[in-house]
């Protein structure tokens, strides 16, 4: 097993692209730029997928497979609990199937990005941040402890923040990418706490220390809340922030400001998901914890339907996309909340695969109109650029769940889950119901308004024209994803299994509690003959929704063009809140941001930096001035004065002899 | 014959010494600073011929003839300089003697 002994490998080959790309790539010609970057991170999905060849033939006894490189912290080694950190990577199912998606769609987006970029200053710099983001992603997805996880955690918060403000000169890009570091940092700030607190009860930021030890710890009930419900739900604060949920998910609208690409791969494919993929990974202590289960689940099913409503009312392409990432990352959430970590985690992938393609095909959009990405000044392209129109109409179709695209498999299998899992909760199935319903029409809405209807751009201005073929064939190559990337599900519809979730049990039944695992599998096997499951898969509500959401925006956007004006007339006050998204980032101002700045501004800068410490140091620089100054005068040249001096010394001298003769008798 | 206690020598020494200190301290003339200095190393002087007669012993005796010494060739620098000083300064006045250069 050549490559299993080193792991470090698909690390190192990001790693070392971003470096030479850095180090170098200004003075080289972009082709050589483009030879780096895209090598890299090809050579490293090549990698995986042989991983993916060998970790298949382990046996089950020899996963997680750890590489354990060398002791990164060592303290407190004399005390009984010692704080020991080593840099050690692990694989088992569920990084196989992360890193998969992680680098295979990364690669397509830094093809893409070869095309997207050919204009642009900066050229060396975007693919250096952007192989480093692979590096650090990959080392997330990788890590074996708390540690190293947390370092791909930050790092891909750096380099998010880092191509947010890729174009740094322009003001609104440079706050943005401050605004996405500060909101995750609250969030952090919990996960932070979850790592002490882990380390606290386990003496160790191990997995697979952590989770033995969790296995001997009881379920921790509703009435008897302890401390894996308190780890649990700072950990789940960390993921909030990443992921974008309620209530800090201000940030990943604002992020759009950055390259299309930038919000392609971290804003919606994969860095965004790292919430879940933690969450998944803490699966041991989460299935211990239901009070935090049921934290995750509420959080995630409410994101889903609040976000789904923003959706509904932007105009701007990106605007749109990005309120529908952070309502497909509430589902995620809603999958891990209600026990299905195997449904999250096949939701995450197949929505890196259509979301990624989503914002792919919108970069596409923008391109072809030259930077325009309103989407009141579009419209009728579908004949201009035909490879994006039939690309993106199959991502539309997939996230929006018609049957036999990828999203279809696995939102069904959530909303599934959240009606009969063992977790299951009706309120929290009907939010996710209803935003499924939300997203079909939003996202057939965005169709409608970008290809289809009157030509609302200045056609003498605009040359459309379809993309290059180094941006279309991410663009058809993650569209065959978005159909087929889902069917590892199919064969359970029709009585068979479900490969996927077969191929992740064992990292969520290793260590389950024994009475979950009874009842997960339960529902499972119950399910009816051949063909009822897909019987009731096809005709269930979440697919019912969809079609209802695709008719109603059909008849709004095609049919009846002038409905959606009529309506936000009748409608105003909550359109006008809708449209304003709620008002949530002026009431953060308000209550926040506003209040911080005064305090910083008053009480920090002009009363402690500029009083206190610059009063220190100006005071004491100004004694030593007005010292010297005043000693100076001794030195007048005027002999006499010195004369006086040493008369007075000796004086002073001599009575202190006396004094001191007189003490002495 | 008694002889005088050597609390008399020592008391008229102190007061010349002081009259010399005073002297060089708040007179002008540089010529009277110099006697001021003669007037304080000849007080110190009688102290040691004071002490050297009252135990006796002849090592403040040999002081005094260094100072005496010193003391002429004091006089002949200080003097020199005066005459330079008065040449370049055409004035006696010490206050305008204090760039430490001439």
């Amino acid at each position: 097993m050549p490559l299993l002994n080193h792991l470090w490998i698909i690390l190192a080959l990001p790693l070392a692209g971003a470096a030479i790309n850095g180090l170098a790539g200004k003075r080289w010609p972009r082709s050589a730029v483009n030879a780096v970057a895209v090598g890299s991170v090809s050579l490293a999905f090549l990698a995986v997928v042989e991983l993916l060849r060998e970790f298949a033939q382990l046996a089950p006894g020899q996963i997680p497979v750890v590489g354990n490189y060398f002791t990164w912290i060592a303290a407190g080694e004399l005390t009984a609990h010692p704080f020991r950190v080593d840099f050690s990577l692990q694989v088992d199912a569920l990084t196989v199937v992360m890193l998969l998606t992680v680098s295979f769609v990364g690669m397509l987006i830094h093809i893409y990005s070869t095309g997207y970029m050919a204009h642009e200053g900066g050229y060396y710099r975007f693919f250096s941040y952007l192989n480093l983001f692979m590096f650090f992603m990959l080392t997330l997805v990788m890590a074996a402890n708390l540690i190293v996880m947390f370092v791909g955690w930050e790092g891909v918060g750096l380099c998010s923040y880092l191509l947010i403000g890729f174009w740094f000169l322009k003001k609104s890009p440079a706050d943005a990418g401050k605004k996405a570091f500060i909101v995750t940092r609250l969030g952090d700030f919990g996960f932070t706490i979850g790592i002490l607190l882990v380390f606290w009860t386990f003496h160790s930021v191990d997995f697979g220390q952590i989770f033995r030890q969790a296995t001997n710890m009881p379920v921790e009930s509703a009435a008897g809340m302890g401390i894996l419900t308190s780890i649990c739900l700072l950990l789940f604060t960390g993921a909030i922030g990443k992921s974008a949920q309620l209530p800090l998910y201000v940030w990943l609208p604002d992020a759009m400001e950055g390259p299309t690409p930038v919000s392609a791969l971290i804003h919606a494919a994969t860095m965004v998901t790292a919430g879940v993929y933690m969450v998944a990974r803490m699966n041991p202590l989460f299935s211990r914890a239901p009070v935090a289960m049921l934290a995750v689940a509420i959080v995630g099913a409410v994101t889903a339907f609040y976000s789904a409503t923003i959706g509904l009312a932007q105009t701007d392409i990106k605007k749109v996309l990005a309120y529908s990432t952070v309502s497909q990352l509430g589902y995620m959430f809603l999958a891990c909340g209600v026990g299905t970590y195997s449904a999250g985690i096949f939701h995450l992938m197949t929505h890196a695969f259509f979301k990624g393609l989503l914002f792919l095909a919108a970069g596409s959009v923008i391109h072809a109109l030259g930077g325009e990405q309103d989407m009141t000044k579009m419209g009728g392209l579908r004949k201009g650029i035909p490879v994006t129109y039939w690309t993106m109409l199959i991502a539309t179709l997939a996230i929006a769940g018609i049957p036999g695209f990828a999203g279809f498999f696995s939102k069904d299998e959530i909303l599934e889950a959240a009606r009969s899992g063992p977790y299951a909760n009706t309120g929290l199935w009907l939010l996710g119901v209803a935003g499924a319903g939300l997203t079909s029409f939003y996202m057939f809405r965005l169709i409608f308004l970008t290809f289809f209807g009157a030509r609302r751009y200045d056609e003498h201005k605009v040359h459309v024209h379809e993309s290059p073929k180094n941006m279309t064939i991410p663009l058809m190559i993650l569209a065959f994803f978005s159909i087929f990337g889902g069917w590892f599900a199919a064969p359970k519809l029709i009585g068979g299994s479900d490969y996927f979730e077969q191929f992740l049990a064992p990292v969520f039944s290793t260590y389950a509690p024994s009475a979950a695992m009874e009842t997960a599998t339960a529902p499972a096997e119950a399910a009816g003959g051949t063909g009822t499951l897909l019987l009731h898969a096809l005709t269930g509500w979440p697919v019912i929704v969809a079609v209802l959401g695709f008719f109603l925006a059909w008849w709004f956007y095609i049919y009846r063009p002038d409905t959606p004006k009529r309506l936000a007339q009748s409608l105003r006050p909550l359109y006008t809140l809708v449209f304003n998204k709620y008002y949530v980032d002026e009431i953060y101002a308000a209550l926040f941001v506003r209040p911080l700045l005064w305090i910083s501004t008053n009480v920090l800068w002009h009363g402690v930096d500029e009083g206190l410490i610059d009063g220190v140091v100006n005071g004491s620089a100004r004694v030593a001035r007005e010292s010297g100054g005043k000693l100076r005068e001794l030195q007048s040249g005027n002999a006499r004065s010195y004369a006086s001096w040493v008369v007075i010394g000796a004086v002073g001298v001599t009575v202190l002899l006396l004094g001191l003769l007189r003490m002495g008798r | 014959m008694t002889a005088v206690p050597i609390s008399y020598y020592l008391v008229l020494s102190a007061v010349l010494f002081g009259l010399g200190v005073v002297a060089f301290v708040f007179k002008r003339n540089i010529i009277t600073l110099l006697m001021g200095i003669e007037l304080m190393l000849n007080a110190v002087n009688l102290a040691f011929v004071a002490f050297a007669r009252a135990r006796g012993q002849l090592d403040g005796l040999v002081f005094v003839f260094f100072v005496i010494v010193v003391a002429a060739a004091e006089a002949a620098v200080g003097l020199g300089i005066v005459i330079a000083l008065a040449r370049n300064r055409e004035s006696l006045n010490v206050e305008r003697v204090n760039l430490l250069k001439l």
